[in-house]
């Protein structure tokens, strides 16, 4: 067993970053007790894959950007990523640090917060402690520890009781070098009743970027909230992606997650909403692209506590070359969570004979006064419905892409941003190995 | 003028020979109508002729003016005028109607030569307004949904779109009331033109009250085993086909026997 502690910080330097930092005394204790812990602990266990020989014991140094005045000078993927003029808010990271941000004038009178998590630790000390690390303990595995211990950058959103907000809140992770800590934690903070829709996008500057993208989202959505969360990670084929993203919905609340998974390289990803409270209710989309040599794991979960609570989960991958999917989905229904109901759907295309796709639906369920149910299906594109195409005279490349497309569509058409959903549109397309020369 | 010239076509599917040398030869301007009992082979036909990857074509030959058709790719036969309204269309989800007509009909005209979207969405609402649609389907998913009348004037549709050569008609009018049959046999006439030829499957005479076939022909056992006129449809609305059945000797009329 791998015993050795290889995150590349000691206490010493964690506690003179900190302080540089200027965190507050609470958060630099939390981020040594939780190094503390790395030692004992085990990596997480990911079904059928062997993380530990992948790419995830390096966290990389600590690299301090300097804060960028405006996005004209921005990378052009990070560029192309907004629409001008920003209407909501928008906060960009670029490697370890936070280099922009921008909330409207209008949303800081509401008293909506968006801000890197260092500044609202320091500003909004109460609130990030009482949320902070709650819903993705430190003290779950190995890699939650260490993403505890030196998260950097990272994402404060807070909405008050009663705010709704309409245009979507906007986040861009962009990693530019190798070996830089690219470690960001988001804390999404929804009063009772309010509203919010966040979209995020994690990217990468070059394929040869290698860094491990070790990432924590976290939802806190009060009573009666409705937030909205979507995120696509694109980043590059030598970087590892770990990602844990993670809602606790109270009564009557509800969160939806827009999930576009298209990174080219290794990647874990779990996410998991527990309906605490009655009548709350929970509704994942999932699309991914797998290519090249990608070893690929997405898992999400639901867990039932509150009584007529509703969950839906729908995962649509596509496998091309020799990529390799394991696709989970697990809907835990507790005991004394009556009236519940959950469905799952996990589909995956083959594109080819040696990609491997592994669907596994779980249903655990501790009550009797439930209804839950689940599909799964690994397969090849439907031969008939490229016949019909092809008899309309669209050629055999252009019917399959149609097909594939219109597989993964009915996810990217929920994108809020318009920016984001037609990227991310391209992303597929370059996934799928399509140059531009075949758009219609 | 444009030809279809179909000579001893035999066909197999799962190893099954469905069709047993059949021969028909259709020139622009007339109208065919193929009748016959189910399971005679008529979709097999319709499927060979197009090109269906489980239909394994044997032996024989097809020509669309001159090009031999069985060399083609499914895609290529379309661009070269066939067209079928098929029995079954697919439902695709997440391909939107109008999207994938779109896409067809640029395929058909050919690169460089593609439609404006402007004028494309013009004339697609104007095609669905003839044929009674909802413009709301130019956004549904493909077939998705669409109850059964509503796929084949979808096919019908496509095919006023596309304008080929060739239409074969596959069971067009099952499943549709007397008004939809109407429309979808105005939009069949709409069509009609001295250089294009129309093969139109049926068991009903009901469709050709509305669409007069130049030709018909009674496929059992498959294969054309009787041709006529017109009154060769009204005989079989009438009496059925036992008297076929009786006249040339056959007990099973259905495809995929021994004969
Ligand atoms: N996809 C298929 N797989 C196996 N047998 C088929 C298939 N399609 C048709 N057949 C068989 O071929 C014969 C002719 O069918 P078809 O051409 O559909 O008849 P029709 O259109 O005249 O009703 C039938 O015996 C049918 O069972
Ligand atoms: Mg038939």
């Amino acid at each position: 067993m791998d015993v050795q502690n290889r995150v590349s910080v000691n206490a010493d330097d964690l506690c003179a970053w900190s302080r540089a930092k200027a965190e507050p005394q609470w958060l630099l204790e939390q981020r040594l007790q939780a190094l503390k812990q790395v030692e004992d602990l085990e990596l997480p266990e990911v079904e059928k894959i062997k993380l530990e020989r992948w790419d995830i014991h390096e966290h990389g140094d600590y690299k301090a950007e300097k804060l960028w005045p405006g996005l004209q000078e921005a990378h052009e993927a990070v560029h192309s990523l907004v629409n001008f003029p920003v209407e909501g808010g928008l906060i960009v990271q670029h490697n370890s640090d936070v280099v922009y941000t921008e909330l409207s004038a209008d949303l800081a009178a509401q008293g909506v917060i968006l801000t890197d998590l260092h500044t609202a630790a320091k500003e909004h000390g109460e609130l990030v402690q009482r949320y902070l690390g709650q819903a993705v303990k430190p003290e779950e595995h190995r890699l939650s520890a260490v993403h505890s211990a030196v998260w950097s950058g990272g994402v404060f959103l807070y909405i008050p009781d009663g705010v709704e907000v309409d245009v979507p809140l906007q986040a861009i992770f962009y990693s530019s070098m190798s070996g830089a800590r690219f470690a960001p934690h988001i804390l999404i903070v929804a009063g009772n009743n309010s509203k919010i829709s966040y979209v995020d996008n994690c990217i990468s500057g070059r394929e040869d970027i290698k860094v491990l993208h070790n990432g924590v989202l976290e939802v806190f959505a009060g009573a009666g909230s409705k937030v909205q969360v979507a995120s696509v990670h694109q980043l590059a084929a030598a970087t590892t992606d770990f990602t844990q993203r993670r809602a606790v919905v109270l009564a009557d609340g509800a969160v939806e997650w827009i999930i576009g998974e298209m990174n080219n390289g290794y990647t874990a990803t779990d996410t998991k909403t527990l309906l605490q409270g009655n009548g709350s209710n929970s509704d994942a989309k999932v699309i991914a692209v797998g290519s090249g040599c990608q070893k690929l794991s997405y898992t999400t979960q639901v867990q039932h506590f509150g009584r007529s609570s509703v969950s839906q989960m729908i995962t649509r991958a596509v496998m091309r070359e020799e990529a390799t999917a394991i696709i989970n989905g697990i809907t835990k229904i507790e005991k004394g969570a009556t009236n519940c109901d959950g469905q799952q759907t996990e589909r995956i295309l083959m594109l080819s004979p040696k990609a491997r796709g592994d669907a596994n639906p779980i249903l655990l369920i501790d009550e009797d006064d439930v209804t839950a149910g689940h599909a799964a299906s690994v397969g090849q594109v439907n031969a008939e419905q490229i016949y019909y195409l092809m008899s309309r005279g669209i050629s055999r490349n252009e019917a399959e892409y149609l097909v594939i497309f219109g597989f993964l569509a009915p996810v990217i058409s929920e994108i809020p941003l318009e920016g984001v959903r037609s990227r991310l549109q391209d992303l597929v397309e370059r996934k799928l190995g399509r140059s531009q020369e075949f758009k219609s | 003028m444009t030809t279809l010239k179909i000579k001893d076509l035999r066909s197999r599917i799962e190893g099954k020979e469905i069709l047993k040398g059949l021969s028909l030869e259709i020139h622009g301007g007339e109208i065919h109508a193929i009748m016959g009992p189910n399971g005679t082979g008529k979709s097999t036909l319709a499927s060979a002729l197009m090109g269906h990857p489980k239909y394994e074509v044997t032996d024989g030959r097809v020509t669309l003016d001159d090009e031999d058709l069985l060399e083609m790719e499914v895609d290529e036969r379309a661009r070269a005028g066939l067209f079928l309204a098929m029995q079954y269309p697919s439902e695709i989800a997440g391909v939107t109607n109008s999207d994938f007509l779109r896409s067809a009909v640029n395929a058909r005209r050919g690169e460089g030569n593609e439609v404006s979207l402007i004028r494309f969405i013009r004339q697609m609402e104007s095609k669905m307004k003839g044929l009674e649609m909802n413009p709301e389907f130019s956004h549904r998913y493909l077939n998705e949904g669409f109850s059964g009348g509503e796929k084949k004037r979808n096919e019908i549709l496509q095919m006023m779109l596309l304008e080929p050569k060739f239409v074969i008609l596959d069971e067009v009018d099952s499943g549709l009331d007397i008004d939809a049959l109407r429309i979808v046999a105005n939009g069949v006439n709409e069509l009609r033109s001295p250089d294009r030829g129309f093969l139109i499957i049926t068991h009903y005479q009901r469709l050709l009250n509305y669409i007069t076939p130049d030709f018909v022909h009674v496929m059992m056992q498959g294969r054309i085993v009787k041709s006529g006129g017109p009154e060769l449809a009204h005989r079989l609305e009438a009496e059925g086909y036992d008297w076929v059945k009786e006249e040339l000797g056959i007990t099973d009329e259905t495809a995929g026997q021994d004969a």
